[in-house]
């Protein structure tokens, strides 16, 4: 049954990759799905996930440096080994091979792996060549001759131009003269040069590989002769341990992550986050207070980890002369602390909204993605503290627009003595439901002296509902 | 003189000139633990009076509330709190039980980096008691931190603190261009216990032209009664008999 992955096109969703009976049938990659389900109507259509296929080749780059040291992403579906000196760890060059291929098909992976004296060579036999073949620098010019001229990793523009020259294989290309070639793609980059990428594929120029470094994992571990209950004894020893790595490397913690591994199989984690990386023994273990009580140790356990999931450059900060340590230090660990004990949603900064409404104007962000920041200048006065939501109120006032002489607010009734205002503050349009109503706010001060903030929400006859109610939004120092 | 009421005993008032309670000047004492318990319900003349308090330090300034409190007194309104003298970041903590208040109270008690710490709690709860504030008032003095505790809605609980205010709300001033609009606020401030010094009643208003924290409170004295002295008894009543 032929199988192909869809992905977003410009003019729709195109064929991304296909299976090889979807192969055998005609279709080529990059066609349009509608016009290949035309033609195919048994075809069989999934969306193909490019980004996960992106994380596991990352992925699989690091774990097949169980080969070799160096090993680098190759375009968007290949691998590169640079396994020099390394074949006869594994029993010789074809043994290696048939290694790889053993593990990738364990792992649900079909690889179509050669090998070759230089990358270019290698990337364009394992793509266009037989089946695992070796290839050494004497035989690699023969070797590459057949294949056709796209397998340089040339972009479509450039391969074009030399099929319409008639170039259609790498040998008619390495026949012709380099003078002709030069002159012809002098002003390309060289990574799509073709006469460039022939060199590097038959080692007349050198091609190194970059290998990323491998990723340091950060986890002390402590195995236990027989299981227990309480990890609270094995904490402390487990953060030093976690704390010295931290330093050697120069890094800082800003994510942990403490496993308890429990004799049933089963595991149980604990995640931190830390607002300003840090290897501080000391601070991370005051995180650790109250988190363990709700770990469930099952039977007990027998393995625990502590795991820097997200590390950070750290640089160590000099007290000051006159003794004193930095308080911005202080307040991150003081942050850190109760993040971990109350959560993210409950320590929070103010962000302010550049708008009308009172109950609009500041936002709430938590003290991990955001930092303080300056408040907007106030125009008109404003209360120092208010009701979310407003509360009704029982007011009596001069019908259509009088200020409130009387209202009842929590079983109490108020007399107004004076009041200021009224200050309109109309709906957001842009935003806001239609039918909202206006508001007009009274600061109101009462009889023994308090002052509130009121406002009667529309207009007797604005058309958008019957009399208007009365809220109480605030209070004034 | 004295004896010849047959209506009740006479107590002795001392001859001396009744004085009034001297000025405190509250920002001059070491940073320790205020109680400030707001007389009405929802008043915030209390916020207004510990905003007033808060020192010229850099530094955040940790304020921690209850569901309860935030309900029962409102949210804090923090585009208002630089009219009232507050220039800090303000890191606001806001946890369901009054026991995680005085937990975030106390860690930012301790941390030196933070210019005051001020809490909210609701109702007197038990977990608020004797000792929760005196573990409070002692890491204040230690770290240096001001902390204040509003204590909103509660029936008068023992405290460690080492003052402990009253504040309500009283008529404003007479507004300058308006006379039917409420002016300046006014706090009827009354300090019922605190160490090292007398008690004393006080009509407070905020200033917001003073440039220095030490500025920003005026205090005026109220008219008090007399207080009486050591040696004042009262006479028994012996022409009834």
């Amino acid at each position: 049954m032929p199988v192909v992955l869809s992905r977003d096109g410009t003019h729709g969703p195109v064929v991304h990759s296909l299976n090889q009976t979807a192969r055998d049938r005609g279709i080529r990659g990059g066609s349009r799905i509608v016009d290949v389900q035309a033609i195919h109507p048994d075809l069989h259509v999934e969306a193909a996930d490019i980004e996960g296929d992106f994380i596991l080749l990352h992925r699989l780059v690091h774990w097949s440096r169980r080969w070799c040291p160096w090993t680098v992403k190759d375009a968007d579906d290949g691998l590169v080994l640079d396994v020099t000196g390394c074949a006869h760890l594994f029993g010789g060059e074809a043994a290696l091979l048939r290694d790889i291929c053993q593990r990738f098909a364990m792992q649900g992976l079909t690889a179509r792996v050669a090998m070759a004296p230089t990358r270019g060579a290698a990337q364009a036999l394992a793509r266009y060549g037989p089946a695992q073949i070796i290839c050494t620098s004497q035989d690699v010019a023969q070797v590459l001759s057949p294949l056709p001229v796209v397998s340089l990793r040339l972009d479509t523009q450039t391969a074009r131009l030399l099929d319409r020259l008639g170039l259609k294989t790498i040998g008619a290309l390495a026949d012709v003269p380099r003078v002709a070639l030069m002159r012809r793609f002098a002003n390309m980059a060289a990574d799509r040069n073709p006469l460039i990428l022939l060199d590097r594929a038959l080692g007349n120029t050198a091609d190194p590989l970059n290998a990323p470094p491998d990723q340091i994992c950060f986890m002390a571990r402590s195995r236990l002769a027989e299981p227990v209950i309480n990890p609270v004894p094995h904490v402390k020893g487990l953060v030093e341990d976690l704390c010295g790595m931290l330093a050697e490397a120069g890094l800082g913690a800003r994510r942990l992550r403490f496993t308890i591994y429990r004799i049933d199989g089963e595991y149980r984690t604990v995640q931190f986050a830390i607002a300003r990386a840090s290897r501080d023994p000391v601070h991370i273990l005051r995180l650790f207070d109250g988190k363990l009580d709700s770990i469930d140790p099952g039977f007990g356990f027998d393995l625990l980890t502590i795991e820097a999931t997200d590390t950070e450059q750290v640089s160590l900060i000099q007290d000051g002369l006159d003794g004193k340590r930095d308080a911005s230090a202080d307040v991150a660990g003081l942050l850190d602390r109760l993040v971990a004990r109350l959560g993210q949603g409950k320590v929070t900064w103010p962000i302010w909204v550049e708008t009308h409404k009172p109950e609009r104007m500041e936002g709430r962000v938590s003290t991990l993605h955001g930092g303080p920041s300056d408040p907007p200048t106030l125009i008109r006065e404003r209360p120092i503290r208010i009701l979310k939501p407003p509360e009704e109120v029982r007011v009596i006032y001069a019908v259509p627009e009088g200020p409130p002489s009387q209202f009842r607010w929590r079983r109490v009734v108020y007399q107004t003595v004076r009041h200021a205002g009224p200050e309109r503050i109309a709906p957001e349009w842009w935003r806001d439901r239609p039918g909202t109503r206006l508001r007009d706010y009274y600061k109101v001060e009462v009889q023994g002296g308090r002052r509130f903030w009121l406002y009667r929400e529309g207009l007797l006859h604005d058309g958008r509902g019957d009399a208007p109610r009365w809220f109480l939004h605030g209070f004034f120092v | 003189m004295a004896n010849d009421s047959t209506y009740g005993q006479v107590i002795h008032l001392p001859k001396r000139k009744v004085s009034a309670p001297q000025d405190v000047n509250v920002l001059k004492m070491r940073p320790t633990l205020m109680d400030v318990l707001p007389i009405g319900s929802a008043d915030p003349a209390a916020t207004g009076f510990v905003l007033s308090l808060l020192p010229d330090a850099t530094g955040p300034v940790l304020w921690v509330q209850d569901y309860l409190s935030q309900r029962e007194n409102g949210h804090l309104f923090a585009p208002s709190l630089k009219a009232h003298g507050c220039d800090h970041p303000v890191l606001q903590v806001t946890v369901s039980h009054p026991r995680d208040v005085l937990w975030a109270m106390e860690e930012g008690a301790a941390c030196a980096g933070l210019a005051a710490v001020i809490g909210e709690i609701h109702g007197g709860p038990s977990v608020l008691d004797f000792t929760a504030t005196k573990r409070l008032a002692m890491r204040a003095e230690t770290s240096g931190v001001p902390v204040y505790l509003i204590r909103s809605g509660d029936p008068g609980g023992l405290s460690a603190a080492r003052m402990r205010w009253r504040v309500g709300a009283l008529p404003s001033l007479s507004h300058p261009h308006d006379s039917r609009s409420p002016g300046q606020a006014q706090w009827d401030l009354e300090l019922f216990r605190a160490r090292g010094r007398p008690p004393g009643r006080w009509v407070a208003r905020y200033d917001p032209a003073a440039s220095t924290a030490a500025d920003r409170l005026r205090l005026v004295s109220r008219a008090v009664d007399g207080a009486m002295d050591t040696g004042d008894q009262p006479i028994s009543n012996t022409t009834g008999k």
